[in-house]
């Protein structure tokens, strides 16, 4: 029997439902019978663990990990950093956290992309890498480029960096997008707009950290990740977990 | 007026995308750049049990398969235990029992190679029925979808599952369990996940 503690309820007011129909593709996505709520078991409080022999020293590096040697991406050179935390601000160690992302163009890498801006022959678009004992973080990369996408005929991203979460239990993983503060596209997109609370886009919107900013080398964005928090402890009749 | 509770909130969800590929199986649309895609391989070669193969298509409300997908699988080694340091029990070295898959661009196909996962103790000292925890992702999916896939040859443990038997009607049940053949001496466990419409699949807020 686990002796993990059970996650706290997802409150989904924050999350977009399903079904949103500004965001086209979702409306033949979106299942149409609610879901079914289950208490957690074993099945729920674990989930997937990762070590360094799972990631390379410089997967984190998307300005370099797929440039010719001596090369590096075109683009404004970022460092996207931050922190994941549980909900009751305790730091996620040694968690997975995956990115990817569009060129300084806002073209990717992928044979479905069919956008006009040019591929960077050094710029693959992917990154990964393990949260440290304090929940940790850090990429280095370039910001990315809007981009346009078949929504309304004039629907645009946002500048947006993918970011995958995994947590230690299954039902903490998270798949998200993370925006840049002040970007003017961020109140038109489809996309931003499934979000039913205007304090979950804030929470999505990494901001200008001039503090970690290298001089005349690298701007920084701080994006702090938070994942569903747990009681300490599992008791099933006991439920003052913490 | 009260205090204010300082527990942060859950960061929300957004879509995955379409080129999902290109940051959780890079391989997938060409692209080297990792010395290895991760997610390839659940079991390891020590895992003790029935070597399986899981497979099926996403299909939309307008009964298309989606094919640009992914999928990942938790499951528990054939001993019923998580390789989770804190689920009571060793797994065998090698065994993760996490797996990632992406639908095929053209058939929309997904598999996955593994063991038949052993009964898991449920709540309450039930125990769960032999089962797939699945986590779907996708362009038009806002919010990471949960399922589980439920073994077609454990009738008699299916009908006592805890988890089934919360599904007040009856008729979706099957829904989450997965028929078995056998194709060139393979255990095949055919599976197919309707997201919306006529026989759509039940998915859980876990």
């Amino acid at each position: 029997m686990a002796k993990l503690g059970e996650f706290y309820q997802r409150d989904r007011s924050l999350h977009p439902p399903a079904l949103t129909p500004v965001y086209k593709t979702s409306v033949a996505r979106s299942p149409r019978f609610s879901l079914i709520s289950l208490e957690n078991s074993a099945s729920e409080t674990t989930g997937p663990t990762f070590g360094q022999g799972d990631i390379a020293p410089g997967d984190n590096d998307l300005l370099t990990n797929y440039a010719a040697d001596g090369e590096t991406a075109i683009g404004e050179r970022i460092l996207l950093h931050g922190r994941v935390l549980d909900e009751n601000r305790r730091p996620v160690p040694n968690t997975l956290v995956e990115i990817w992302q569009a060129n300084a163009g806002g073209r990717y890498r992928h044979v479905k992309d069919t956008y006009f801006a040019a591929l960077d022959p050094n710029f693959g678009g992917c990154g990964r890498t393990l949260t440290d004992e304090n929940g940790y973080y850090c990429f280095r990369s370039i910001k990315p480029g809007a981009y346009p996408f078949r929504n309304y005929v004039n629907s645009w991203r946002p500048a947006h960096i993918h970011m995958s979460v995994f947590g230690s239990g299954f039902v903490q993983r998270l798949i998200t997008q993370l925006y840049f503060e002040g970007d003017p596209l961020i109140p038109h997109c489809p996309i931003i707009a499934t979000l039913p609370d205007k304090s979950a886009v804030e929470q999505l919107t990494a901001a200008l950290d001039l503090n970690a900013t290298i001089p005349l080398d690298t701007i920084a964005w701080k994006f702090d990740v938070v994942l569903r928090g747990r009681r300490s402890t599992m008791f099933e009749n006991r439920m003052e977990g913490n | 007026m009260s205090q204010k509770l300082d527990y942060l909130r859950e960061t929300a969800s957004q879509t995955a995308g379409p080129y999902v590929h290109i940051g959780l199986a890079p391989l997938a649309t060409g692209i080297e750049i990792f010395d290895h895609d991760l997610g390839l391989d659940i079991a390891g070669p020590n895992a003790k049990g029935e070597r399986i193969r899981v497979e099926g298509r996403i299909i939309d409300g307008m009964d298309t398969p989606l094919r640009d997908a992914l999928i990942e699988v938790w499951q528990a080694n054939a001993a019923g235990i998580y390789a989770h340091p804190e689920h009571e029990g060793e797994v065998e070295e090698g065994f993760r029992g996490w797996g990632r898959s992406v639908t095929d661009f053209q058939s929309g196909e997904w598999r996955f190679d593994t063991v038949k996962p052993g009964a898991v103790m449920g709540r309450h000292g039930r125990p769960m029925a032999p089962h797939l925890n699945l986590w779907i992702v996708a362009r038009g999916i806002n919010i990471g979808l949960h399922t589980r896939m439920y073994f077609g040859d454990e009738d008699a443990a299916n009908a006592d599952d805890p988890v089934l038997n919360l599904i007040e009607w009856e008729g979706r049940r099957k829904t989450l369990v997965a028929p078995r053949e056998v194709r060139d001496g393979m255990p095949v466990y055919r599976f197919d996940i309707r997201l919306q419409g006529e026989g759509e699949t039940v998915f859980f807020d876990v």
